[in-house]
């Protein structure tokens, strides 16, 4: 049966992402499509869903005015694949931290068990661009863009850690449930979103 | 993949160290646009003090844009509009999560490098404030920290982008609370994309030239971007918004987000306001969700406004022959 993947459409780089996942099907050879996904309905028909990186606080905001907040959390608890970016990885964390502000009241997903800081690295003028390995998932070298990033300083036992910069967790996995501090969607290399695709497409059938 | 390179060599904004022990740069074209590509479908709201911020943050802004005063109240005091104060900027960078932007005069580089000292997270060289250089805009190569620069057409945007600016706006015309002009530069400028558009698909180079000529441009530029089809970095509309309705109208435009400078806290009932056009930027394609966010506001309460015809000064003007 045909796949279908969805791009959380609230706020953010959502045709960044549909792109990549675009290339992504078609370089897998996979029969399948990408659309982007903004009310509960469209989010309830996808097989897998990216949310891509953009305010967490705005996307947090509005997610919950339409009502499609409850309807991710719900579907990624069933065992829906998700890629969170950045913006994304925030949302589906238990806590937020802000590196400057502390503690912050915003609506999050509350599924993921790690301890987050936001805007970890420092503001707009400190985002940076390295090479890192995720290679646990097969990926031995990524150009991470880093763009007033998140990192994670703890996970919880049941979270696998994909990547570190220096001492910062900078991607994790837990079962369907991936998180990335950087933006794949800002490159071309499609090697992360392949990934995730597949991942979406081995749990599907 | 929409094109975040169009690199400088040797852009003194570049810099290359290590962190720790690994290699990293920062202030590449990748990294200046991709902030910019972050802000994508959402509201960037001026402000002026921490209060103003926070309900900003509140309703679902995006980000910030620090000002002495709003375009509105710059309009009405005269004189000569300067950056904010840096103590103002530091406040709000200290109480909110999300990105703080703020202004410098036209061509004004020593504010501009004095804001991405205060580490704003992106600079707008705007017209709001009173241009220092009415022949040369900043050469954005040699910053770090991103700029977003206005523009009432195509030829206007180009320039601008190639200076380095990471980020266009329609200029509009600020502190009107009318949104005529931003809406007819919007249409200009998407007006002239379909012309170099069908242009480069009818392979015809002389006159795709000839059009680089007129906009005073590179050929290269022209041609990437008639390619593309589209302005080669995230554009928004700015200069005159005031309600929902503007906001969703400009979003159906093309345009990839909103500036509100005035109309919000030259209005009333700022509060709703924030959170009605937030709402209307976001869901600008569902109807009765753009009328609900219409409701959320009251039109007595909107900035009074001004016909363009008869402003003494008109801000859009400003280093557009640049």
């Amino acid at each position: 049966m045909s796949l279908t993947i969805g791009v959380l459409a609230i706020q953010g780089d959502v045709l960044e992402n549909v792109l990549s996942v675009k290339s992504a099907i078609d370089a897998l050879d996979i029969d399948g499509t990408v659309t982007s996904v903004k009310t509960p309905d469209e989010i309830s028909k996808v097989d897998g869903l990216v949310i891509p990186g953009g305010e967490s606080t705005t996307i947090g905001q509005l997610s919950v005015t339409n009502g499609s907040l409850n309807v991710l959390k719900e579907k990624i608890e069933q065992g829906m694949p998700v890629l969170g970016i950045c913006a994304g990885m925030i949302m589906l964390s238990k806590t937020a931290q802000d590196k400057v502000v502390g503690k912050i009241d915003q609506p999050l997903l509350d599924i993921l068990d790690i301890k987050l800081e936001r805007n970890s690295f420092g503001r707009q003028r400190e985002s940076f661009e390295s090479d890192i390995s995720l290679n646990s998932i097969g990926i031995p070298s990524f150009n991470g863009v880093f763009i007033r990033a998140p990192s994670i300083s703890d996970v919880g036992s049941d979270v696998e850690v994909l990547s570190k910069f220096n001492e910062k967790i900078v991607a994790v996995r837990k079962n369907n449930i991936i998180g990335v501090a950087f933006h794949p969607e800002l490159t071309t290399d499609i090697s992360l979103h392949k990934y995730f695709v597949n991942l979406t497409n081995t749990l599907k059938n | 993949m929409l094109p975040l390179s169009g690199e400088r060599v040797n852009a003194k904004g570049i810099i290359s160290e290590k962190l720790d022990s690994l290699d990293t740069i920062r202030g590449s074209s990748t990294l200046k646009r991709g902030f910019a590509h972050m802000q994508k479908n959402g509201v960037v709201m001026d402000v002026t003090n921490v209060e103003q911020a926070l309900i900003a943050q509140e309703a679902g802004a995006v980000s910030v844009m620090v000002l002495d005063k709003l375009p509105s109240e710059v309009r009405k005091a005269g004189g000569v509009a300067r950056t904010a104060s840096i103590k103002i900027i530091e406040e709000i960078m200290d109480s909110v999560t999300i990105p703080v932007m703020a202004k410098c005069r036209i061509g004004h580089v020593s504010e501009a490098l004095v804001l991405q000292e205060t580490d704003v997270d992106m600079i707008d060289e705007s017209e709001v404030l009173t241009p220092a250089d009415e022949l040369r805009h900043i050469w954005k190569w040699d910053l770090t920290t991103p700029v977003v620069n206005g523009a009432r057409s195509l030829a206007e945007a180009l320039r601008r982008i190639e200076e380095g600016a990471s980020m266009i706006r329609t200029k509009g015309e600020p502190g009107t609370g009318n949104v005529a002009e931003a809406i007819t530069h919007i249409k200009k400028v998407n007006d002239e994309l379909r012309t170099i558009k069908s242009i480069y698909d009818s392979g015809d180079n002389q006159d795709l030239v000839r059009m680089a000529r007129e906009f005073k441009v590179s050929y290269d530029i022209v041609e990437q971007t008639a390619k593309l089809g589209r302005l080669p970095v995230v554009n928004f509309a700015a200069g005159g918004i005031a309600t929902p309705a503007d906001a969703a109208y400009l979003m159906s435009l093309g345009c990839d987000g909103i500036f509100v400078g005035s109309g919000i806290f030259s209005a009333d009932d700022a509060q709703e306001r924030a959170n009605s056009i937030v709402l209307a930027t976001t869901f600008w394609n569902e109807s009765d969700k753009v009328k609900e966010a219409q409701k959320m506001i009251d039109e007595r309460q909107s900035i009074h406004g001004l016909d363009v015809k008869t402003l003494e000064l008109r801000m859009q003007d400003r280093g557009g022959s640049a």
